[in-house]
């Protein structure tokens, strides 16, 4: 019967084919270029057509008469004509004119990876990657390091970009300053940062030329920024000689809320007597880490999120004394750290929005450096040189603050930003009992517009003022980039940017006459985009000026340059299954800062650096294989003894080139009720002998390599969730 | 006698609602959906549902086809831009949801449009599109239980996932079970109303036995 209908209505429906009038023409954008696929409709009627390849349309209608003709696409604004139709064919041409919209349009990317949840964009950096990254043991620092414009600095922590020291870089979780992003330093051993990949879901690693809402970094921002509600209740445990792990995530019903809570422990005394290190451990590394979060979303389409985490660590070492191998030097290390981050944002309407942050977080260290004698006795040598390296540093430091960053729509999706940040610094010192204390209020305004003046050219232009009360100094810091379109996925760029930042609270200590160092950045770069794979390169210039110089005097005379280009390579598509990336950078910097007698390539800047990445998870066996390899070229470095009125390099020379190859295997099961992954990890798989630097006696006749504490580091553990997934129940109950 | 005039009619009733060009309209898209062989002809039949819908303004309907029919595009061309096919699709749903509010087939579809985009890159997008699909699925099975394609389609997402995060063939074969007695007692509210599915739901439960 059914089928009786629908022929019937078939016939009936030809029956109208008399009387009609053909209706064709093109259909083309606004710059003469065909656009194939819109759709062309006698408006009120069924009436219609689509423009095929070539652009064209034809179709025939009973409509009479005057008439509205529309032709529409996808991202173009829908374009009338009025017509009268009679018995004659009717020859009509289009021109539609794109709509500028977020998908199509270019986006400012010169300096920056952004990756995340922006679901559309080629992702760079997701928590899967930072976790899947050979021998990057899920530290989001490690996995930055083989993006183009890092280098591979093992010695100490940080991310050292462009020519620039560690400290040039600074972390920023929801538009905040982060103080203590990683563990506190122990000399040559870089330590991990203190923030779990899986508290993110996207990570902007801009390499210069960035937003007027971060200041006070020279060289790098870190953007991170936190989940939203997670997407279901969860309790996890996570087991592995060097930690246990427990955690409990709870989201509301309605999933407007969720709060969480997570406690670790980590202590290697069980690795290290298996695997022997290079130094004496007379305390082995021992962690607790404790972190609570909630996050409720607002009535409005906002998000009030809270995360705090609370660790304290200790370790001691000691290795033998490089004046003289009769004594050792046995280093004491005690921290706690207690972070906190509150964020709102909040849609204000009419185009409005809100982003505020506040901050707390305060560090205490508690340092040791004794001379010990072969009977681990503290001992006095009786020689200045080698008794003035004993001492005893307490710190503290607090930092509080306040960000407010308003957004407003302007036509089109163009946006105007400002807003402002207040940051009070607190830090409290004792070095072998002679106090000192630094406070700073520091408070910056900012304003920025992204500028969208067709779908294929934008423009971030924005501004920062900053006063510091410490150095008592104010400073102007315009930034500016544009962006166009080449073509499909393909587009170039260009930034230009003023960066400041106060010099280091080491320095600040001895005298707070200093002025803001600066570097100026030129970027220019070409990126190609498909979804499956991206090519990016970039070219750089960055001056810096106003750099600490501590001899002859403490004050800004510094200087330096750095510039260079980079490539990378990200590719999902060519081999099915196999995701790859590959990143190369070329640097040429010079500095004359600190004691440097005059410009020298800093101790921490390799000429060439390349890496590549490989993962691949066979579904098969459940089992994901991830490989890095990282290559950098020898470091310079020197050995600087004052003599008379400067220092003289009384040594110098280049290391090794380094070497490293990452494994790391990852094998997803259910245990029961739990899904458990299973994770196996080996740093320099083999073995490569790598050398961070030298450290010289203080007569400088004895030099000696700085290595890793142990050559590769290997690591095995599982972790369990039991997911109480709600919506599960659900379906059960219906079935 | 009665009986006669009953069915002389409602014959005449039905001539007069199948007459109805809206009606004819749908049975000609249909048609045209049904006999598309390449993907001009099956943007063709996308067109002309929304077309339809554009002229109708409360018929929720041949925007469900429309979306439906542009969403198969996807299939017929290796090549096809999945991301673009799937926000045109999601447009057009957009507009039938308008007008047909908290419909399980408009959830049905919507899940396969969020697969669709995350099996661009399945790895980095299980966790956006993914879950997308997984949520779509839930309010599809909650709007209306008795519809077949909710589960049918939820087995087959969870057919493809690792037995690790919760799918694997053993899952999916309790949901094309369900399906399959459901779509044995399943009627279309309508001619024109979804009713798809039953034959690739077999198929899927046979490659689970």
């Amino acid at each position: 019967m059914k089928k009786l209908t629908i022929l019937l209505l078939i016939v009936f429906a030809a029956g109208w084919v008399n009387a009609q009038t053909k209706i064709a023409g093109t259909v083309k954008d606004n710059r003469g270029h065909i656009v194939a696929g819109a759709s062309i409709q006698v408006k009120g009627s069924y009436d219609g057509g689509v423009s095929d390849s070539t652009g064209h349309f034809s179709f025939k209608t009973f409509e009479k008469g005057v008439q509205i003709i529309t032709a529409s696409n996808v991202g173009y604004k829908t374009v009338e004509q009025n017509v009268t139709i009679g018995a004659d064919a009717l020859e009509l041409a289009f021109a539609i004119k794109e709509e500028i919209s977020e998908l199509k349009a270019v986006t400012v990317t010169a300096g920056s990876f952004e990756a995340g949840d922006k679901k559309r964009a080629a992702t760079v950096l997701s928590s899967l990657d930072v976790v899947t990254t050979g021998g990057a043991n899920a530290d989001i620092t490690a996995v930055v390091k083989t993006l183009p414009g890092a280098q591979q600095v093992g010695e100490q922590e940080g991310l050292f970009v462009r020519g620039g020291a560690g400290y040039e870089t600074k972390q920023f979780i929801d538009g905040t300053l982060v103080n203590n992003p990683y563990f506190s330093s122990v000399p040559d051993l870089a330590q991990r940062g203190r923030f779990s990949p899986f508290l993110f879901k996207g990570t902007v690693f801009s390499t210069g030329g960035y937003s007027a809402l971060y200041g006070q970094a020279l060289s790098s921002a870190l953007i991170l920024e936190s989940v939203d509600i997670p997407e279901r209740s969860e309790a996890s445990a996570s087991i592995s000689p060097i930690f246990l792990g427990a955690g409990l995530q709870e989201v509301a019903k309605d999933k407007k809320s969720s709060w969480g809570m997570q406690y670790n422990y980590t202590n290697v005394a069980a690795y290290f007597s298996l695997v022997p290190q290079s130094v004496d451990y007379f305390k082995v590394p021992e962690y607790h880490a404790a972190d609570a979060n909630f996050r409720i979303k607002t009535k409005k389409g906002g998000i009030i999120k809270y995360y705090t985490t609370f660790s304290a660590n200790q370790l001691g070492i000691r290795r033998p004394n490089i004046d003289d191998p009769n004594y050792k030097n046995a280093f004491g290390l005690k921290n706690t750290n207690w972070y906190n981050n509150l964020s709102w944002r909040e849609n204000l309407g009419h185009g409005w929005k809100m982003n505020l942050g506040l901050g707390y977080s305060t560090d205490h260290n508690d340092i040791t450096n004794q001379i010990e004698n072969q009977n681990n006795l503290p001992v006095t040598t009786g020689r200045v040189w080698i008794d003035s390296t004993n001492f005893m540093l307490t710190t503290r430091a607090d930092l509080s603050q306040f960000k407010a960053v308003f957004d407003k729509r302007l036509s089109g999706i163009s946006v105007i930003r400002f807003g402002g940040e207040y940051l009070y610094s607190y830090n409290k010192n004792a070095y072998n009992n002679y106090p000192s204390k630094l406070v700073d209020h520091f408070k910056a305004l900012f304003s920025e517009a992204d500028l969208y003046i067709t779908n294929d050219l934008a423009a971030k232009i924005g501004a920062r003022f900053e006063q510091s009360s410490l150095i008592n100094k104010a400073n102007i810091a315009p930034r500016l980039s544009l962006a166009y379109k080449t073509g499909v996925g393909g587009q170039m760029s260009i930034a230009f940017g003023t960066f400041y930042q106060k010099p280091e609270n080491t320095y600040l200590t001895a005298t707070t006459n200093f002025g803001y160092t600066k570097a100026t950045h030129y970027i220019i770069n070409y990126i190609k985009n498909t979804t499956l794979q991206t090519f990016r390169v970039e070219a750089f210039y960055k001056k810096y000026e106003d750099l600490v110089k501590t001899y002859p005097a403490y004050n800004n005379s510094g200087s330096g340059y750095a510039k260079g280009i980079e490539l990378y390579w990200r590719d999902k598509k060519s081999i099915q299954g196999l995701d790859y990336w590959i990143s190369y950078s070329y640097l040429d910097t010079k500095r004359d800062y600190l004691n440097y007698p005059n410009q020298l390539q800093p101790n921490f800047a390799a000429d060439h650096t390349a890496s590549l990445v490989m993962k691949r998870f066979i579904p098969k066996i459940n089992t994901g294989f991830n490989f890095t390899y990282t290559y950098a070229t020898g470091r310079p470095y020197y050995n600087l003894i004052k003599n008379g009125s400067k220092y003289d390099i009384a040594d110098q020379g280049k290391t090794i080139n380094y070497n490293s190859l990452g494994f790391s295997m990852n094998y997803l099961a259910s245990l029961g009720k739990a899904y458990a992954v299973f994770v196996a990890s080996v740093t320099n798989v083999f073995n490569s002998n790598q050398i961070f630097g030298y450290n010289y006696s203080h007569d400088g006749l004895r030099k000696e390599s700085i290595t890793p504490a142990a050559p590769r580091f290997i690591f095995l553990g599982c972790f369990l969730s039991w997911g109480v997934d709600r919506r599960q129940d659900a379906i059960n109950n219906n079935l | 006698m009665k009986h006669l005039l009953v069915i002389i009619s409602m014959f005449f009733a039905g001539m007069a609602m199948s007459q109805s060009k809206y009606e004819a309209a749908m049975a000609r898209g249909l048609e045209q959906f049904k006999s598309a062989k390449t993907v001009e002809d099956m943007t063709a039949a996308s067109a002309f549902f929304e077309r339809v819908g554009d002229a109708e303004k409360d018929k929720w309907l041949p925007y469900y086809y429309a979306a439906y029919t542009n969403y198969v595009t996807a299939w017929m061309n290796q090549k096809a831009d999945k991301d673009k096919v799937a926000v045109k699709s999601n447009d057009l749903i957009t507009k039938a949801e308008a007008l047909e509010p908290n419909n399980s087939e408009l959830f049905c579809l919507r899940q396969m449009t969020a697969t669709l985009q995350m099996l661009v890159d399945p790895m980095s997008r299980f966790q956006s599109y993914g879950v997308e699909a997984s949520n779509a699925v839930e309010k599809a099975i909650k709007a209306d239980p008795g519809n077949p394609r909710s589960y049918y389609l939820k087995g087959q997402n969870l057919m493809n996932t690792p037995e690790a995060y919760g799918g694997g063939k053993a899952v999916a074969k309790k949901l094309f079970e369900k399906a399959a007695e459901l779509y044995k007692t399943f009627q279309p509210a309508s001619p024109f109303h979804p009713n798809w599915g039953k034959e690739e739901n077999e198929k899927l439960l046979a490659a689970c036995q």
